[in-house]
């Protein structure tokens, strides 16, 4: 299996990582190997849910004709019929309330939200609704719905178009957050949470959606609910997910040219949090940052700082850094490479550290 | 250029609120589009109904005040809607009821201990849906009537033999969820009905300032569905409308708006009060349209009702009172550890140290 990004795979350091970061892990059924995005192994695996389970329903603005803005259900509608892939009308609180009845009823419903922001009209129903429908009925309804959410910046969207919203859905109890940054965990994962019976908030890095992997579908990767550890080192742990993990990567690559060796965790899902491979991995480097695009206060890292602290307090040598979005609305196109995390500004924060401790 | 305008299919419900028994319980002459009025064994069993429903509300409402539930909103004086339209619902309809509709779901046959969870602070929804066809209410406002749209989707998508009817208020009319829901039912023509209860309050809001509409019922138009007006202290007519939306979605016709005239008697839960927003003249006046008062004249005037069959009810009332009394006496049992057990299908470790934590406070405070 080889990765490329695109453009132009041999400038791009995230290649040659992301090739030992799923070779480990993935496993398929002998298939031809090809080159496939993140949006066809997603396809891919709406594709092969549909097939497999009768109950499975794909509907939501332009999935069906259109195929989705991003493509992302392409075709299906054309396959299985308008019974089963169809174009709703639009209006988030309504895709996402009816996916609650047909949940309700016997269904499994794999909504899209067009984009990230464009989920907040839904906030009430996914918070107060889906998070909450088995806990409320003590078990006897149980809501197996999967709300894939593309997101994050880094494709020059205008406003509401980049938002990273998961901290909303990784502070609500009873929803499993699943972010992936590679083709096979896209089609992996994906297959996962639609077979899961928790509602899943399935949340796609938009400006990862082009990356190519070389690999044959199906694909079996790691558990949705476990890190990896895509890259060894015994310096630091850099730990990202969805988009940060190519930054994360290239930080590793820069870093070793300064003699720095960096480990670097993909965590693949953000609710649970998988404290065990975390946990481990900071107890034989010491140090630890966390990489994302949302803003800082409040954010995914400050979680994550804060329990690995918790845990790990003796070990470690250094406080935990957050490299992230600054605290502002997530800004226009020609701004936003000021304002996500970057390798340098990742460098940097690592070089901060006073590393004579 | 000439436009094609599609003239077919747009209607705008009558003004006169469909009724077929006046407040003197004599037949009115309003219009009543096609409907028919129920069979005395209908109407006998309606009326049993809604003095029990009367009862059951009056007992919750005084235990509340006794401190028994934390709190209750009761819909004194909406038994005709709540009552009439649960009774047209077939056992396999799945009913989506708000934090208003208690006599809905006794109506539905939920036991009153389970209706009364939520209220006296047991846990949310005491009831297991699946085996009363009946959601958890919601309290999120309009949020249930796009679960009745959804649950409708599938069953059509199934084939299955199943309509849903949610109730909403108007209050509720006004939030973006119900549009939504309007709209989806009517574009997928799904068998759901809408029973818009509107007893002219949002907690304090009067209808006035909740809508500048002429009748909520007119909504309908706008999605390409039915809308009825219905007086929704007249069960007779709260009944026919609903069976016929009922029907009308199981023939595959879509979805029907029926808005109910109704009024609630008392506050919108026991923290209001509201001497603060309405007068004693408007309450009285909504006295005189009582539907229990109106639907036991009727019956009494066909022979369907006498003082014995009147007694015998009101004595199956007194002994749901008891039932309630009792169920609220009792003190619940409840497991502190259970607030772990439902939050996920699979595992999660955070979830069990947490449980962890609590089962050491509850060891240590002599808990079994
Ligand atoms: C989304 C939302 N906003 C506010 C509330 C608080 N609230 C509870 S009941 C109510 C009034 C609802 O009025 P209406 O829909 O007419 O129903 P009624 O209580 O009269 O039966 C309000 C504002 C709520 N439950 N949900």
């Amino acid at each position: 299996m080889s990765v490329e990004t695109g453009t132009d795979p041999t400038t791009d350091p995230t290649a040659v990582n992301a090739e030992t970061a799923t070779a480990t892990s993935a496993s398929n059924d002998g298939a031809t190997p090809s080159s496939v995005t993140m949006t066809k192994a997603l396809n891919q695996a709406l594709r092969d849910s549909l097939a497999d389970d009768d109950t499975v329903l794909v509907f939501g603005e332009d999935v069906g004709r259109l195929g989705g803005v991003f493509r992302v259900t392409e075709g299906l509608r054309a396959e299985f019929g308008s019974n089963r892939v169809w174009d709703s009308p639009l209006a988030e609180s309504g895709i996402i309330g009816t996916a609650i009845g047909m949940a309700m009823n016997g269904m499994r419903p794999v909504v899209e939200m067009q984009f990230d922001a464009y989920a907040y009209p839904a906030f009430e129903q996914i918070v107060s609704h889906v998070a909450k429908m088995r806990n409320r009925t003590k078990g006897r309804v149980s809501l197996p719905i999967t709300i894939r959410i593309p997101y994050a910046g880094d494709i020059g969207g205008v406003e509401h178009h980049s938002d990273s919203s998961e901290v909303y859905w990784t502070s609500t109890p009873g929803l499993t957050v699943v972010t992936p940054s590679n083709p096979a965990d896209a089609y992996s994962l994906l297959r996962e949470s639609i077979a899961s019976d928790d509602p899943v908030v399935f949340m796609e890095p938009k400006s990862r959606y082009w990356m190519k992997e070389t690999l044959s579908l199906p694909v079996t990767t790691a558990p949705m609910n476990r890190a990896q550890v895509i890259r060894e080192g015994t310096d630091v742990t850099l730990l990202a997910y969805g988009p940060t993990v190519r930054t994360a990567l290239e930080t590793a690559e820069a870093g070793a040219e300064h003699g720095l060796s960096i480990e670097v965790i993909d965590l693949r899902t953000l609710s649970p949090f998988d404290d065990e491979t975390v946990s481990a991995s900071v107890r034989k480097t010491s140090r630890a940052a966390i990489i994302h695009e949302a803003a800082q206060f409040g954010g995914y890292g400050a979680e994550v700082a804060a329990r690995l602290t918790e845990r790990n307090f003796t070990f470690l040598s250094a406080p935990i850094l957050r490299v992230t979005g600054f605290d502002v609305p997530y800004p226009s196109p020609k701004l936003e490479e000021f304002y996500l995390p970057t390798v340098e500004r990742v460098l940097d924060a690592l070089e901060s550290w006073d590393w004579e401790l | 250029m000439t436009i094609d305008v599609p003239t077919t299919g747009r209607s705008l419900p009558q003004l006169q609120p469909i009724s077929f028994i006046g407040a003197d319980g004599r037949l009115t002459d309003t219009p009543t589009e096609g409907l028919r009025i129920p069979s005395d064994a209908t109407l006998t069993g309606l009326y049993r109904q809604m003095v029990l429903v009367r009862r059951f509300e009056a007992q919750v409402t005084h235990l509340t005040r006794q401190g028994r539930l934390a709190t209750y909103p009761s819909a004194a004086g909406q038994e005709a809607a709540e009552v009439g339209a649960t009774t047209a619902l077939a056992p396999n309809d799945w009913l989506f009821p708000t934090y208003r509709d208690s006599a809905a779901l006794l109506t539905r046959g939920v036991p009153v201990a389970e209706i009364l969870a939520a209220f006296r602070g047991d846990w949310h929804c005491g009831f297991d849906p699946h085996e009363y066809h009946t959601s958890p209410a919601a309290t999120p406002l309009a949020t249930q009537t796009l679960h009745a749209t959804g649950f409708a989707m599938a069953a059509k998508l199934k084939g299955e033999d199943a309509a849903t009817l949610t109730f909403l208020g108007d209050g509720a009319s006004s939030e973006g969820d119900t549009h939504e829901a309007f709209n989806f039912a009517s574009v997928w023509q799904t068998p759901t009905v809408f029973v818009l209860q509107n007893n002219q309050y949002a907690i304090s809001t009067p209808l006035r300032e909740q809508t500048n509409a002429t009748m909520l019922a007119d909504r309908a138009a706008g999605y390409g569905m039915p809308g009825l007006r219905v007086d929704g202290n007249d069960v007779a007519a709260v009944f026919a409308a609903v069976s016929a939306a009922l029907e009308r979605g199981r023939n595959g016709d879509g979805p029907t708006l029926i808005e109910c005239l109704t009024y609630r008697m008392e506050s919108h839960t026991n923290s209001d009060d509201p001497t603060k927003y309405r007068d004693t003249e408007e309450v009285e006046h909504w006295k005189q349209f009582d539907p229990i008062d109106r639907l036991e004249k009727y019956l009494r005037q066909t022979g369907a009702l006498d003082d014995a069959r009147v007694a015998e009810v009101a004595e199956a009332a007194e002994a749901l009172a008891a039932s309630v009394r009792d169920a609220m006496n009792a003190e619940a049992e409840i497991d502190p550890r259970e607030l772990f057990a439902h939050v996920y299908a699979s595992p999660r470790t955070a979830l069990t140290e947490q449980r962890q934590v609590l089962e050491a406070e509850l060891a240590a405070a002599g808990h079994a």
